[in-house]
């Protein structure tokens, strides 16, 4: 396990930073979305009319046939405004479809332009045999070492084998902190197209050209390398079949018309037919999906399959790594403990005095919480004339002061008991118990003594823990309701691991992990059924990542690291894994709501259409116009403005993704049924009235 | 009494027996087909075909099971059809061959247990065809449904294996345990009612009203209770289950419908018991069972509340129907037949309203499968609660599972194909049929000769027929002449491909859920026994399936009732 931890933030202040759609915690949202896009992406909705492209997709590609023949038909009788309105309603359905489809890929497309800036041709300077000789970056192969100076772009991604440098990733992380790469351990890998600010590395070259992180990021956010994903295919199917039973049932309708005595003119059978294939659905699959991996890029998180983030909705066990996760990564004071004899303010004052010249963050931690809690002013070490500062060192592993002739020491318990023992002072004979209270409930003691005019003495004990961030516990409690289990995983004794594991409220703990652990703990998981998410940075996390269902690796990590995992974390910060399950989650959430609503919209097409066809020789079907519809054709022309306006109605929730709060199946299920379904079934009878009611008021049509 | 009253009475007694044997029968059958023990008479029937019962059995092998066991089937009752006037009198009673294409559609009709019937029972065939051909396979034909369904419930309970039990074994057990010992009981209490069980010949009697008319005897008990067990619906007389022979008063009618219903509707707790989780049966016990209710108090409303002073004199729409049983016994018995694919009547549909005639489409429409018939009622249900499923279950935010199976790319591929036969069949032969200029002679009620002028109830003749066949039903509307060499062979060809291409995408199904590996049920898993979910899935079926037919519903029964 690495020892590396990056940058940390609190969940809370991640999605703020992040996201500037959020509004409230817990709900996951997926940025702004401008109206001006939809403009901006016209030329390429436009492209995409390519009958080579709209076969991708079973259900518009059959809208676009229904296109072509009506506008065939509008131009043998172009006197017929009917024909020619059906005509241009179809061709917008198409067209909105491939907008909503160009709007997705367009928020990606200016992330791109920004990464191929960073791409600039390099030239790099190749050792060969020791020798120096400048190669185009194009040309180097996997294995070459290259040198790179301050102010040299690195030619490829690879890993430092020689040196230290401080890097600029801002080209990849969007952040301007340079950070230290070196040779050997968890922060030997860089990535090309970033820039040696100082010193000089040599770098062992990991990736063929074209092959690259960056260029694999390129193709990511432009969709380019996008494939469809197994549960998107799956739809697509049970989609073309919808299709294929609905185009059915109005060819073969042609037949009985005829027999009753109502032939259909084709334009209205293609209405019909476009009316009921789930157009909604279809124009707005792949929007969705694009918008999904969208999301997890605004949040600096790298999909590198669709496939991944779908799986991050179906994870059931989330493993957690302790340090920089759930805790804060340092210990700190938690509470001063008096021995018998003494007050805790006592302690206090002794502690922090001894604290003063201790620039460790547990010192630190001291200093603070002597004067949170006992109001004690932070002396600074000018105001103790002739202090004489004792620094803790592997051997005494104690620090303190003398000051005044009062001789102040804390440290490691045995070593402060022998220093009271050696100076013929007294331990209290409670301090065992104490010490060893504070060890089972996971934390660390430090005994504070003094000796003065009155002996040497144990004051007290200050107990030092591992502190669990805020907000950790009810984050595992919705991960809980999700249906989600934590495993926290931590280097720490099992006594400690058990502690913390408590507090933090984890349902699991692995103490004492090693990268076979880990392994051993995904398989298992796994075979259960389960699918497994972790996070890592270290070459050894890396057999663990590739196992992982989702695997995030940090990009402060490890080439082999970032090979392994599927996601990569440009922020470097673990917390993010709880944020793309729910990413995964809201995807598909999102599908099927829209899925959902595109099927119950049917029902008031058919009560809008099936009257217009048949009333005329089965006068009795009018009853079924309920909406109460002007005329034939513009109950018919309703249905499919209706139709093909809902599209860009619904192209902003596809793109942000509907709204998602962390609960049970059964109330999401609920509440998305009743909005989706219910909603799907009652909105256009709405809607097509409204419609109804704007044509009728055309001169001519009503 | 009123006669409303009267029909409400017996809608209470049917739901109060089905609910007094549910349990008992259906943790019967959860027994029988996983049970390691043989009967002695069982492994007689293996040893005489050579099965080893005992060997497993991988979809492929399985369906290879079912498929030739059924083609020897048609092959068998096609030759005693045809060779029905080369046999001795007593068990031809005089009656010559079947034709060809009535033969072919016969013996296609019985094996896929549709029971559609283009022929006369009593006019047609002699003892030889009814009591070995058409009875024996009221037997296997219903055993093979119940064997397909349990193959795909075992698909649900088992993991990391593909196999899904032994077909031989399934079809042994399901004739030997579960429809012979019912309808040996099941005869007894006809007989003891008055339905007639013998070997007579034909009987020419004087008619009171002069001239002379013949009356058939014939082992007409026996074969009356697996008509309705099996949901077979095949009567041994033309006039079927509103024959007195068959069925003689109020009572034998309301035993019959329970006939009709018990398996199917125990099978659910049967599936509950098999995947381990009988509260997952109940979620599809309900489904089936809000969709039966309500459809038979539609049509109890719409027979009532018949317009016109003859028919309110009458207390209902009472053409067609028998006095015996009245209106609320033939509107629940017109509900039974139409939701499972049994095709018994002991009405007559063409006669029903136009929305009742609509009522009885459309429970066909929906696949027959609530209860459906015994075995694909089940199977086909579960085929849509996986639709419902992946179309729903994504809106909780996993990828769609169900069971514990996760429903990929290869189970939706599989239940989408499923879901396209049925119409593709009714609608595809219904418009070729409308299309063609012969075809619809056949018609009793076409626009020219109709009451109202309108062709819509000589079109809902043909529909239904389509309907009827592709579904396996096998109950006819009436008024349509489908004796002819279109009807029989277009219709033949609707119920061996419709009751056999849906066996294929079944069993490969099960074989794809068989291999998988069980995810784990936590909180985030969509809770598929919950009546939340049992809604959804009667709003998918109405949706899915029910949209599919709504023009053609139009033309026809919806025409005809909103005039």
């Amino acid at each position: 396990m690495s020892t590396t931890t990056p940058v940390r933030t609190a969940p809370g202040e991640t999605e703020e930073s992040n996201s500037p759609g959020s509004e409230e915690h817990g709900r996951v949202s997926g940025g702004l979305f401008d109206p001006a896009q939809l403009v901006k992406s016209l030329p390429d909705a436009f492209r995409k009319l390519d009958p080579r492209v709209m076969v991708k997709s079973p259900v518009m590609f059959v809208v676009l046939i229904g296109s072509v023949v009506t506008t065939l038909l509008a131009v043998k009788d172009p006197g017929d405004w009917f024909g020619w309105a059906i005509t241009v309603w179809l061709w917008l359905t198409v067209l909105f479809a491939n907008l909503a489809e160009a709007v997705a890929e367009g928020r990606g497309k200016a992330q791109a332009d920004t990464l191929r800036k960073a791409k600039t041709d390099t030239v790099a300077r190749r050792l060969n045999g020791g020798v120096e000789e400048s190669v185009p970056g194009t040309e180097l192969r996997v294995g070459d070492l290259v040198v790179c100076e301050a102010g040299d772009i690195i030619p490829g991604d690879g890993d430092v084998v020689e040196g230290v440098a401080s890097v600029d990733e801002s080209a990849i992380t969007g952040e301007s902190a340079p950070v230290i790469r070196e040779s050997g351990g968890d922060r030997s890998a860089v990535t090309g197209g970033t820039k040696v600010l100082s010193d000089r590395i040599v770098v062992k070259i990991m990736t063929k050209p074209g092959e690259t992180f960056i260029d694999r990021m390129i193709n990511l956010v432009e969709g380019a390398a996008r494939q469809k994903t197994p549960n998107e295919i799956a739809l697509n199917i049970l989609l073309a079949s919808l299709t294929i039973v609905f185009l059915l049932a109005v060819v073969t309708l042609q037949p009985f018309a005829i027999y009753a005595g109502a032939e259909q003119s084709m334009i209205v059978l293609a209405a019909l037919v476009v009316c009921l294939i789930p157009t909604t659905i279809g124009a707005l699959l792949s929007a969705i999906g694009i918008a999904g991996m969208d999301r997890l890029v605004q949040r600096n998180v790298l999909a590198m399959s669709g496939r991944a983030v779908e799986a991050a909705g179906d994870i059931s066990t989330l493993l957690l790594d302790k340090t920089g996760t759930i805790t804060y990564g340092n210990r700190q004071a938690a509470e001063f403990v008096p021995v018998k004899g003494t007050t805790a303010a006592e302690v206090a004052d002794a502690a922090q005095l001894s604290s003063l010249a201790d620039e460790t963050p547990e010192g630190r931690s001291i200093v603070v919480l002597a004067k949170e809690k006992y109001g004690l002013r932070e002396r600074h070490e000018g105001e103790l004339v002739g202090a004489e500062w004792v620094p803790f060192t592997a051997q005494t592993r104690m620090s303190g002061v003398d000051v005044d002739g009062r001789k102040v020491r804390k440290g490691a318990t045995g070593s402060v008991v022998a220093w009271v023992e050696e100076r013929g002072g007294r331990v209290a004979e409670d301090t065992q118990k104490l010490t060893e209270e504070i060890s089972q409930a996971g934390g660390t003691p430090l005994l504070v003594a003094l000796e003065d005019d009155k002996g040497a003495r144990v004051l007290g004990v200050i107990h030092l823990k591992d502190v669990v961030k805020e907000g950790m516990r009810e984050r595992f409690d919705e991960l809980r309701r999700m249906g989600i289990k934590t495993v926290m995983i931590t280097g720490d004794n099992p006594l400690t691991a058990k502690a913390i594991a408590e507090e933090a409220g984890v349902d699991d703990f692995l103490a004492e992990a090693t990268p076979e652990d880990k392994m051993a703990l995904i398989k298992r998981e796994q075979a259960g059924g389960k699918l497994v998410a972790m996070t890592g940075d270290g070459t050894n996390d890396a057999p663990a990542l590739a196992q992982a269902d989702v695997g995030v690796a940090m990009n402060t990590g490890t080439s082999a690291a970032k090979e392994a995992g599927n996601m990569v974390d440009l922020d470097s910060n673990p917390t993010k894994l709880i944020e793309i399950v729910e990413i995964g989650k809201q995807l598909l959430i999102t599908r099927g709501a829209l899925t959902t609503f595109s099927i119950a919209n049917d029902v008031a097409k058919y009560f809008a259409i099936i009257p217009a066809m048949f009333a005329v020789v089965y006068p009795g079907l009018d009853k079924l116009n309920i909406m109460g519809l002007a005329s034939p054709e513009s109950a018919i022309l309703s249905a499919v403005v209706f139709n093909a306006l809902v599209i860009v109605a619904l192209v902003p929730l596809a793109l942000k993704g509907v709204r998602y709060r962390p609960m049970s199946a059964d109330s999401m299920l609920r509440r998305n049924l009743t909005v989706y379904g219910l909603g799907g079934l009652i909105a256009p009878f709405i809607g097509i009235k409204i419609i109804d009611l704007l044509i009728s008021l055309i001169p001519g049509i009503g | 009494m009123s006669p409303v009253l009267s029909g409400v009475l017996q809608l209470t007694a049917l739901v109060a027996a089905l609910a007094l044997v549910y349990r008992p029968l259906g943790d019967y059958m959860a027994r029988v087909y996983s049970s390691e023990k043989h009967l002695r008479v069982e492994k007689w029937i293996y040893r005489s075909i050579g099965a080893d019962p005992d060997a497993e059995m991988r979809w492929p092998a399985y369906l290879r099971g079912v498929l030739a066991f059924s083609f020897v089937g048609v092959l068998f009752l096609y030759l005693l059809q045809r060779i029905q006037g080369i046999l001795p009198d007593s068990v031809s009673l005089g009656f010559t061959a079947i034709s060809p294409d009535q033969a072919f559609n016969t013996a296609a009709s019985f094996v896929a247990n549709t029971n559609w019937q283009s022929y006369s029972g009593e006019q047609a065939m002699g003892h030889a065809v009814q009591t070995l051909g058409l009875a024996v396979q009221n037997f296997v034909s219903a055993a093979v449904g119940i064997a397909v369904a349990v193959a795909l419930v075992r698909g649900f309970a088992r993991s990391r294996t593909g196999e899904l039990g032994n077909f031989w074994a399934d079809l042994v057990r399901g004739t030997v345990r579960v429809l012979i010992p019912i309808s040996v009981v099941g005869a007894l209490v006809l007989v003891a009612c008055g339905a007639i069980q013998n070997f007579a010949g034909i009987h020419e009697i004087g008619r009171l009203t002069g001239g002379t008319q013949q009356v058939n005897g014939g082992a007409v008990a026996s074969q009356e209770v697996i008509k309705e067990l099996g949901t077979n619906g095949g009567g041994y007389f033309n006039a079927n289950s509103s024959h007195p022979f068959e069925n003689p008063n109020a009572f034998t009618n309301l035993f019959e419908i329970f006939l009709i219903l018990v398996i199917p509707f125990a099978l659910t707790r049967t599936f509950g018991k098999l995947v381990g989780n009988v509260k997952q049966g109940y979620a599809i016990l309900a489904t089936m069972g809000v969709i039966w209710l309500g459809f038979t108090a539609l049509m109890m409303w719409t027979e009532f509340a018949g317009h016109g002073a003859a028919l309110e004199a009458a207390g209902g729409a009472m053409e067609g129907k028998e006095q015996r049983f009245g209106v609320g016994a033939s509107a629940i018995f017109g509900v039974a037949t139409t939701l499972t694919s049994t095709g018994a009547v002991d009405s007559f549909h063409s006669s029903f309203t136009g929305f009742g005639g609509g009522i009885t489409l459309l429970g066909m429409m929906l696949g027959e499968i609530a209860p459906g018939g015994v075995g694909s009622g089940l199977y086909g249900m579960l085929v849509m609660a996986i639709i419902a499923v992946f179309i729903a279950g994504l809106m909780v935010g996993r990828t769609p599972e169900y069971l514990g199976k996760k429903i990929g790319t290869r189970e939706i591929k599989l239940a989408a194909c499923y879901i396209l036969i049925t119409p593709t069949l009714v609608l595809g032969f219904t418009a070729l049929s409308m299309a063609l200029s012969g075809p619809p002679e056949s018609m009793l009620n076409t626009a020219a000769n109709s009451v109202d002028g309108s062709g819509a109830h000589g079109f809902s003749e043909v529909l239904y027929a389509f309907t009827s066949g592709a579904n396996n039903n096998g109950s006819a509307f009436g008024g349509l002449n489908a004796n002819t060499p279109w009807y029989n062979t277009t219709i033949g060809l609707a119920m061996l491909l419709g009751r056999f291409l849906p066996m294929v995408f079944v069993l490969a199904l099960a074989g794809s859920l068989a291999e998988q590996k069980p995810v784990p049920e936590t909180a985030g898993t969509l809770r598929t026994e919950k009546p939340l979910f049992a809604g959804l899935l009667v709003g998918a079926i109405l949706i899915i399936t029910g949209l599919t037919y709504f023009p053609a519903l139009a033309l026809g029964p919806m025409a005809e009732g909103l005039s």
